[in-house]
């Protein structure tokens, strides 16, 4: 057995493989080992938040190992799963995100008297699923990664036995995510009846030597968008994100808003990208038709919620769009901007939520805005905390962090594609302006409105959810100002990607598998 | 025989479609669904006719996740019924807006 690993993956080699796949591995060994050591003793507080912090170590070990993957360069020949770059990258959103959710989980369970250990662990195994989705070349791979990541997040939504709001959002998660799991799994049959194969590279070189591939090709890639629409909650398959978002207990609403997002983009742009640059014109009209509902609605009925949860869902489905944008440049350019927007959203999403599950009362489940009036007065941090979060989701420059930035970088991708997207851009900005509408009022409700009469304090958080605020804020304004290094790093994960527009001829391995070792120089 | 399969999975898939969209009771509603997984399934075996095997591998990787989906979705449904009483759709409007 050799143990030295090559620098270039022969992934056909099972060991080879395996070796590939190591931080992934980390993962799932350690979410196997604990769900052992949860289901061991009897549930309790205390067991609820040893499970918790062996979690985190868990994760920090699978941080760990993709770091030393990223810095090592690594690169991959073609099979089932991708090393690059791209995937490094999008793996650091996912286990920063799972951090920052097992922090406020551990605190959040407390508040809420929840006492089940195997909750950290599901959210182990959802990320999992997640790190499977952003490496995945394979149909079959996005569709285990897919799978096991929504059924973890479907128990996760239900976590909260004693509330029978968490029970409602659970079964409309699960019934409609099984419903668009069905759309996918039909859209990988139509894709593979009319191409023969369901590894991405090899579909994306038999749909180019076809020509454009014929009606099958087009209505499986539909199928497929329908299914990816669903998991990243587009308009018009959003009607669930609200609902499941308001019932979910806070830390499991952070998760599902941006991680399980940025996982389902991840996999959404290397299937679009590397498998159908030759249906560019049949899938661009409706990625692009999706990109301005799903911008245009979600930030207009974002304008009249009072609860602060399903407000916070309705921004997520705008920021789906915004990422669509990216997504419908078609370029890698677009694929390192949409890197970097998720990251700046995992951040600020996380932020809120550890302000709402620090201003949550027991049991209530969510916060309404009127109960955040005059928090400046009484909670000044936090409210300070809050503006900025804010800010950055409306990106707002300086003072709202690298928020503008990741919304720069996006316009950018769709100016600079081979076909510009004035379009998108003219309604990314507008609805930003819209979007203002909802920011600024969390902004003026804090800052300027009375206290309610007869409110009581806000019970002083835990330790790990005034962490989760202070470094999601202070990260967000750092990277405000100097956003260069962490930009470098995500157009080093940027895909060399043929742009769909002057693809010719299919250079085999031109995709994502190259070896980029360009951090090592 | 690959167009009439294609054919009768197509229809099989629009009756789950139709089941989901129209059914009030959420079990129903769940065995819709796996008939639209089950269509997909039909479709895959066909293909495999032409391609080689790699479509009925994965008609086992479906089935197996169908039924791990399966056991976590009735445990929902049941911890829903245990607040409710009842697994109509129609009843289940606490959250809304």
């Amino acid at each position: 057995m050799n143990l030295a690993m090559p620098s270039v993956f022969d992934l056909t080699q099972p060991l080879q493989l395996t070796a590939a796949l190591t931080p992934d591995l980390v993962l799932i060994i350690g979410a196997m080992i604990l769900v052992v050591a949860a289901a061991w003793r009897p549930d309790s507080a205390a067991r609820q938040r040893v499970v918790g912090w062996a979690s985190i170590v868990v994760t920090l070990l699978a941080m760990a190992a993709v770091i030393y993957f990223l810095i090592e360069g690594y690169g991959a020949g073609p099979g089932p799963i991708a090393v690059d770059n791209y995937r490094w990258m999008v793996d650091i959103v996912i286990l920063l995100g799972t951090l920052l959710t097992l922090m406020l989980a551990i605190d959040d369970n407390d508040r809420e008297l929840i006492t089940a250990p195997e909750m950290h662990v599901l959210v182990l195994l959802a990320s999992s699923g997640m790190m499977l989705l952003a490496a995945a070349r394979d149909l079959m791979i996005v569709f285990l990664g897919i799978e096991l990541m929504s059924i973890s997040v479907y128990a996760l939504a239900g976590i909260n036995r004693r509330s029978i709001r968490s029970a409602e959002g659970a079964l409309k998660y699960f019934l409609l995510g099984a419903f668009s799991t069905a759309f996918l799994l039909y859209g990988i049959a139509l894709v593979y009846g009319a191409t023969g194969a369901t590894n991405l590279e090899v579909i994306g070189q038999r749909a180019m030597a076809n020509g454009a591939g014929g009606p099958l090709f087009v209505i499986g890639i539909a199928m497929l968008l329908i299914g990816f629409g669903f998991k990243v909650a587009t308009v018009p398959f959003h009607m669930w994100a609200p609902d499941v978002y308001d019932g979910s207990p806070s830390p499991i609403t952070a998760y599902m808003a941006a991680t399980v997002k940025a996982a389902a983009f991840a996999a959404f742009l290397r299937a679009w990208l590397e498998a159908f640059p030759s249906a560019f014109n049949a899938w661009h009209p409706a990625v692009v038709g999706l990109a301005i509902a799903t911008m245009v609605l979600g930030n207009a009925i974002g304008l009249r919620q009072q609860n602060i949860k399903r407000m916070l869902a309705y921004s997520s489905i705008g920021h789906a769009g915004y990422l669509l944008v990216a997504l419908a440049a078609g370029t890698s350019q677009g694929a390192s901007a949409l890197i970097f927007y998720l990251l700046i959203y995992t951040l600020a999403t996380f932020g809120c939520f550890a302000v709402v599950s620090s201003l949550t009362r027991t049991g209530a489940g969510t916060v309404r805005l009127e109960e955040l009036a005059g928090l400046w007065n009484v909670r000044p941090w936090t409210a300070f905390g809050m503006a900025v979060l804010m800010l950055a989701l409306l990106g707002f420059p300086i003072f709202g962090g690298a928020g503008f930035f990741a919304k720069w970088y996006v316009i950018q991708a769709a100016l600079q594609s081979d076909t510009p997207q004035t379009l998108l851009v003219v309604v990314l900005v507008l609805t930003t302006v819209v979007s203002a509408g909802y920011y600024l009022y969390v902004i003026r409700v804090m800052f300027m409105r009375p206290r309610l009469e007869g409110l009581a304090l806000p019970v002083r958080s835990g330790g790990l959810t005034r962490f989760v605020l202070v470094a999601t804020v202070l990260l967000l304004l750092i990277l405000g100002i100097v956003p260069d290094y962490v930009v470098r790093l995500t157009s080093a994960g940027r895909p060399q990607l043929r742009s769909p527009a002057r693809a010719a001829p299919y250079a085999v391995g031109g995709g994502f598998a190259q070896p980029q070792p360009m951090l090592r120089r | 025989m690959l167009a009439e399969a294609l054919f009768f999975s197509a229809v099989l898939f629009t009756i789950g479609v139709v089941g989901v969209l129209t059914r009030r009771n959420a079990i129903i509603v769940f065995m819709c669904v796996e008939l639209m997984l089950n269509a997909v399934n039909l479709s895959f075996v066909a293909f495999s006719q032409v391609y080689g095997v790699a479509g009925q591998v994965f008609v086992f990787f479906v089935m197996t996740v169908a039924a791990a989906e399966a056991a976590v979705g009735l445990a929902i449904i049941i911890a829903l019924f245990r607040h409710r009483q009842t697994v109509n759709l129609q009843n289940i409007n606490l959250l809304k807006g």
